[in-house]
């Protein structure tokens, strides 16, 4: 399993591997609001962490047809199926190496974009834990979506059909974890809720992707 | 050690490929399948290896000791060829990939990216991968493809090796390996279309459904 | 197979028992339904006095909470035949789940337009994100991504297997959704409507009986759909078998 993480994690960074894209999205997304909303930063403050958190929502989103479609088309994910690994592990390992290589940046990167859109100080510890803490539900989430798209021709419209309804309750807690933030009010309740799905999504999914990638590789 | 297939049925796209396959292979001895493109000889190799499922009939193997390699060589074109063997060897906890190197020579090419290598060398490498395996049956869907004579005989030869271990193969090939070990089976026999099948045997073709 | 054995339930998973049963049910339930919705909806829109204090509006409450009502319970079906499909392996619960999808999405749809035409004179508002609102706009979502897939994949016996485990997934995810979205905001909707909790009945005598009838009707009118859709999707299958069979041999 610590073999398929380090490819994966190696491939992710090496050229054409498409690290950074997502990060790259997320920056773009971000900066294009205020164009949209107008310069007013009272404004923005308002909408500050629910910009962020839809930026790292597409963000995850968007790279996350590569995550077996490349696998599925050199014939490694047909050899991993044979392997001794369990298809529920190489899924687990895929979403911690989506996670890593997508999430993780993602977080590391919103502290700046938050001074951007003008997010007030009591709000940046919260905004970086609901994303810290969330994130990993996006990527486990989209193991699944990308399973079950896997091998389909334009799949990847279709995965976004399929996981956006999945990764609403994930986003109403994340950004509410960080309205709340901003506020000032009890966010430690959603945080909480929140440490709960990806930890729920974290242990079941790897489960429903397996059964999905078993299904499309038959 | 063996492979023991009994009655088996094999569906490709939920439809019926095979029926009635029967087959025992030994330790030490090779199963080549033989017979007219799409006779569902990659579906049988499929079913065999776990990835398609069996509309019915038995295989009889003790698990985990299947090898598969496909039509596909399964590499990363950015890794280099010892990265991509490293893999599979961590893979399936192998203890080394010095041997898999030298039976497919693959010893020069070992810091070169996969994504560089020759149609040949990419199936040197993949076929390498199956040493690495460690397992006692090799399944294998026209591993010859794309190989010069040279290399054929570095197949044949890690067969004949694979095989006075202990091993077994059942490997889809139309070319002669020139193995004494090996056994020719026909497939075709086995096709459904050839085979007069029952329709109430499908729900959906049974006369009376409308 | 023995002769002797007792009729189960599962003989009508059969499609050649499915299609003789449904074509002689069929009848029955598009004439009981066609009598239930004109009589419900008839008697609700021209019999019943109009409501105190929501005036005439109050009467798309005969079409709006009956699709509402099979919008989920459309689902739930979904979820109940794609669980026998996955365990039994039943062509015909597999395509009956496929069948309903549309179904409900349509019933969906209407729910949240009605709601809208309600909402407006009620509320003043067409929309507001309100958890039950939102919670039917996710449940559209979920119906358009379950159809899609269903679409998307050739096979479909694995088709089947997916949507399926899609049904599976989403279910439990709609039902976070909709606690989620209580948390996120309380809303505007008034409780349930029909079920009374705090002793009373919220709904007068009146509004009551023919709002059952047009429920039944409801019911009634997604089970002749179903069993329609069902044996087009039977038919369709056969069809792809015999052309499958034609051109093997």
């Amino acid at each position: 399993m610590k073999g398929l993480l380090i490819r994966d994690l190696s491939l992710a960074v090496r050229a054409g591997g498409g690290f950074g894209l997502g990060l790259a999205f997320f920056l773009i997304v971000t900066i294009l609001m205020p164009f949209g909303i107008g310069p007013n930063t009272s404004t923005l403050t308002i909408v500050a962490p629910g910009i962020l958190w839809i930026g790292a929502l597409l963000a995850c989103l968007l790279s996350l047809d590569r995550m077996f479609a490349l696998d599925w088309e050199d014939g490694s994910l047909e050899l991993l199926a044979t392997s001794p690994l369990p298809l529920e592990a190489v899924a687990g390992v895929k979403a911690l190496a989506h996670w890593l290589t997508t999430g993780l940046p993602l977080v590391a990167a919103a502290p700046v974009l938050g001074i951007v859109l003008n997010l007030p100080p009591q709000g940046f510890f919260w905004l970086i834990a609901s994303l810290a803490i969330g994130t990993p539900a996006l990527s486990a989430i989209g193991t699944f979506g990308a399973a079950l798209t896997v091998g389909l021709k334009r799949g990847g419209l279709l995965l976004s059909l399929l996981v956006l309804p999945l990764y609403v309750p994930t986003l109403l807690f994340g950004a509410e974890v960080a309205r709340r933030g901003v506020e000032g009010s009890d966010a430690a309740t959603p945080l909480v809720l929140l440490a709960g799905l990806t930890l729920a999504a974290s242990a079941a999914m790897p489960f429903a992707a397996a059964a999905a990638l078993r299904v499309n590789l038959r | 050690m063996s492979l023991s297939v009994e009655n088996l049925s094999c569906t490709r796209g939920g439809l019926p490929v095979l029926t009635g396959v029967t087959f025992h292979v030994d330790p030490g001895e090779a199963l080549i399948l033989r017979g007219p493109n799409g006779a569902g000889k990659t579906t049988l190799l499929r079913t065999l290896a776990g990835l398609a499922p069996a509309l019915f009939g038995g295989i009889a193997v003790s698990e985990d000791s299947i090898a598969y390699s496909g039509h596909a060589d399964g590499l990363k074109a950015q890794l280099s060829v010892a990265e991509n063997l490293r893999f599979w060897a961590d893979v399936f906890r192998a203890p080394g990939i010095d041997a898999a190197v030298d039976a497919f020579d693959l010893g020069e090419l070992m810091d070169r990216r996969a994504g560089n290598l020759s149609a040949g060398q990419k199936r040197r490498l993949s076929l390498a991968r199956m040493l690495v395996t460690g397992r006692a049956i090799w399944c294998m869907d026209e591993p010859t493809v794309s190989l010069d004579s040279e290399n054929v005989a570095r197949f044949a030869a890690a067969v004949k090796q694979h095989l006075s271990n202990g091993g077994l193969a059942v490997i889809a090939t139309h070319i002669d390996l020139g193995l004494p070990e090996a056994r020719a089976l026909d497939i075709a026999p086995f096709m459904a279309s050839q085979i007069e099948t029952d329709p109430s045997d499908d729900p959906f073709l049974a006369e009376d459904t409308l | 197979m023995p002769k002797l054995r007792a009729m189960s339930l599962w003989e009508y998973a059969n499609p050649r028992k499915f299609m003789a049963t449904s074509a002689a049910l069929l009848p029955w339930v598009i004439a009981l339904s066609a009598i239930c919705l004109g009589t419900g909806l008839i008697w609700g829109f021209f019999f019943t006095p109009d409501e105190r204090l929501q005036g005439a509006s109050v009467k798309i409450f005969y079409i709006h909470v009956p699709t509402a009502m099979m919008a989920i319970n459309a689902w739930a079906m979904m979820l109940v035949t794609s669980l026998i499909w996955l365990i039994r392996r039943h062509h015909v619960s597999a395509l009956a789940a496929k069948a309903a999808a549309p179904v409900g999405l349509v019933f969906t749809a209407i729910a949240l337009i009605t709601g809208a035409l309600w909402g407006q004179p009620t509320w003043g508002t067409w929309w507001e994100w309100d958890p039950r609102l939102t919670s039917f706009l996710i449940l559209f979502l979920f119906y358009l991504g379950y159809i899609a897939l269903w679409e998307a994949v050739e096979n479909p016996d694995s088709a089947a297997d997916l949507t399926s485990v899609l049904c599976l997934v989403g279910s439990v995810f709609a039902i976070v959704s909709r606690y989620a979205l209580l948390f996120w905001n309380q809303g505007l909707h008034q409780g349930w409507s029909i079920s009374a909790t705090d002793g009373e009945a919220p709904v007068a005598d009146v509004y009551w009986y023919p709002a059952m009838i047009s429920i039944a009707g409801f019911v009634l009118l997604f089970v002749a759909l179903v069993l329609f859709r069902t044996r087009t999707e039977i038919r369709a299958r056969r069809l792809k078998a015999l052309i499958t069979r034609e051109r093997m041999a």
